[in-house]
């Protein structure tokens, strides 16, 4: 009975990505680094679901569509542990997990206001000074941006 | 480093940064030696800094290098909105080499990626400043006869000083030890600590200046600014605790040497200028040396070099 609603909440897909295991209050950064809001496939996701883990966890599922490496790890500063299931005619066909990337790109605002980022609207990039923590160095300015204080751009 | 920009001090390796000491010390031995000559040299401060400018123009007049530019942004088009990226790019077309002074942080880095020709970063806001690294440096290593296993206290502002900060980061390559002397609202930040800790060099704090720098090889003072008080009775409490007077010199080592990144308001007393001890003129002169070799390196004409 429990199993059947779970099922109701989130229904399966035949064909795309699921990913499981999103801080629930990072849902929806999570589809906008994505940049799912703008693309036409069929999303189901669900939020605040239990998880013994980490508390309240979102799940997002995407009909026919499969990711890059590179465009998954985008998520690493929201949801580093974030899990994606590969699904080809229902079946998990592989499982990804995210990976803290080098080097980040746009996503993130520098939190020097000084910085030059934030004074000419240039792009942002920061090395990852802090793999575990996802602390942020900027490659401009030099100061560190921590996930206290992220702020998505 | 032919080509590349000098934007931080944290560019340059070991070995890169021993060589470019050597280079200025070439020129501090025969300083008349035109290999920037036919060279044009771009000076960009977008916010005054007079002494690090003519420090620069300085070095490539001795070069017999040409040098264009300005010394105020109110001076440029960027009183009329152009933007860094245009201003870089034009002035690319003019120069061999942009020599640029921003007070926006991460300003040099953005200028050195989309720049054609190579920048040398003369600070960016609170962020790098390079060439004073250099100067300190070779100050030191003159005075010394080495750059490593040096006593270094640092007085004053710790906690916002860029060239603290960066000659920290410079010295630790050369297992110096260090004493930070300060007023607790501007102590060293807890980042450089916890460096020098992983790094596995020593540090001591204080607050007290005159019976912490005994046993000092250099010792580098800055400037307490009251600006960076939030409670200005603090200020008022510790403007005179941090002021280096001669007699507070003597006990020293023989070889201990004041700098000072200059300009100097109270914090040196002037009886100390007479003192062998004192170093910081002397010091700004070392950054004319320190940034004919720089511009010569990035250059790529050091084989010109005599």
């Amino acid at each position: 009975m429990k199993e059947d609603k779970k099922h109701l909440s989130v229904s399966a897909i035949q064909n795309g990505t699921v990913i499981d295991h999103i801080p629930a209050q990072n849902l929806f950064k999570v589809i906008s680094i994505l940049g799912l809001d703008g693309i036409s496939n069929q999303i189901t996701f669900g939020s605040n679901f239990g998880s013994e883990k980490m508390g309240r966890k979102a799940i997002v599922k995407i009909a026919d569509k499969y990711f890059e490496r590179d465009e998954i790890n985008r998520i690493a500063i929201v949801a580093p542990n974030a899990k994606l299931n590969i699904i080809k005619d229902y079946e998990v066909v592989e499982k990804m997990v995210v990976e803290v990337p080098k080097e980040i790109r746009g996503i993130v605002r520098c939190m020097n206001p000084k910085c030059i980022t934030n004074a000419e609207g240039i792009g942002t990039r920061f090395e990852v000074a802090d793999k575990a923590s996802v602390t942020l160095r900027c490659c401009y300015c030099e100061k560190i941006t921590d996930p206290d204080h992220m702020e998505f751009l | 480093m032919t080509n590349k920009s000098l934007v931080s001090i944290n560019d340059l390796s070991t070995d890169e940064l021993v060589r470019l000491l050597d280079l200025a010390e070439r020129f501090e031995q025969n300083p008349a030696q035109p290999v920037l000559d036919g060279r044009i040299v771009a000076t960009l401060f977008f916010e005054p800094s007079t002494r690090t400018r003519l420090s620069f123009e300085s070095a490539v007049n001795r070069l017999g290098g040409r040098v264009i530019g300005f010394s105020e942004a109110a001076s440029s088009s960027v009183a009329k909105g152009e933007s860094l990226k245009d201003t870089i790019l034009t002035v690319a077309n003019y120069s061999d080499l942009i020599v640029m002074r921003h007070p926006i942080e991460g300003s040099a880095r953005w200028a050195a990626e989309m720049s054609p020709v190579p920048i040398v970063n003369a600070g960016d806001g609170a962020n790098q400043h390079p060439t004073q690294t250099m100067l300190d440096l070779y100050s030191i290593r003159k005075t010394q006869g080495t750059l490593y296993n040096q006593r270094v206290v640092m007085v004053g502002d710790l906690k916002y000083g860029r060239t603290v900060h960066s000659l920290l980061l410079a010295m630790a390559q050369f297992n110096a030890s260090f004493v930070f002397i300060s007023p607790k609202e501007l102590q060293m930040p807890l980042e450089l600590k916890q460096f020098l800790n992983e790094r596995g060099l020593r540090f001591e704090e204080h607050t007290e200046l005159a019976e912490n720098i005994k046993d000092a090889d250099i010792v580098y003072m800055t400037r307490v600014q009251r600006e960076r008080f939030s409670d200005p009775m603090e200020y008022e409490r510790v403007k005179n605790a941090y002021v280096l007077r001669r007699h507070m010199l003597e006990g020293t080592k023989p070889n201990m040497r004041v700098l000072h990144p200059l300009p100097r308001v109270n914090e040196i007393h002037v009886d100390v200028d007479d003192s062998p001890k004192a170093y910081y003129f002397t010091q700004a002169l070392n950054g004319v040396f320190a940034r004919m070799a720089i511009m010569t390196a990035i250059l790529g004409l050091t084989d010109r070099v005599k």
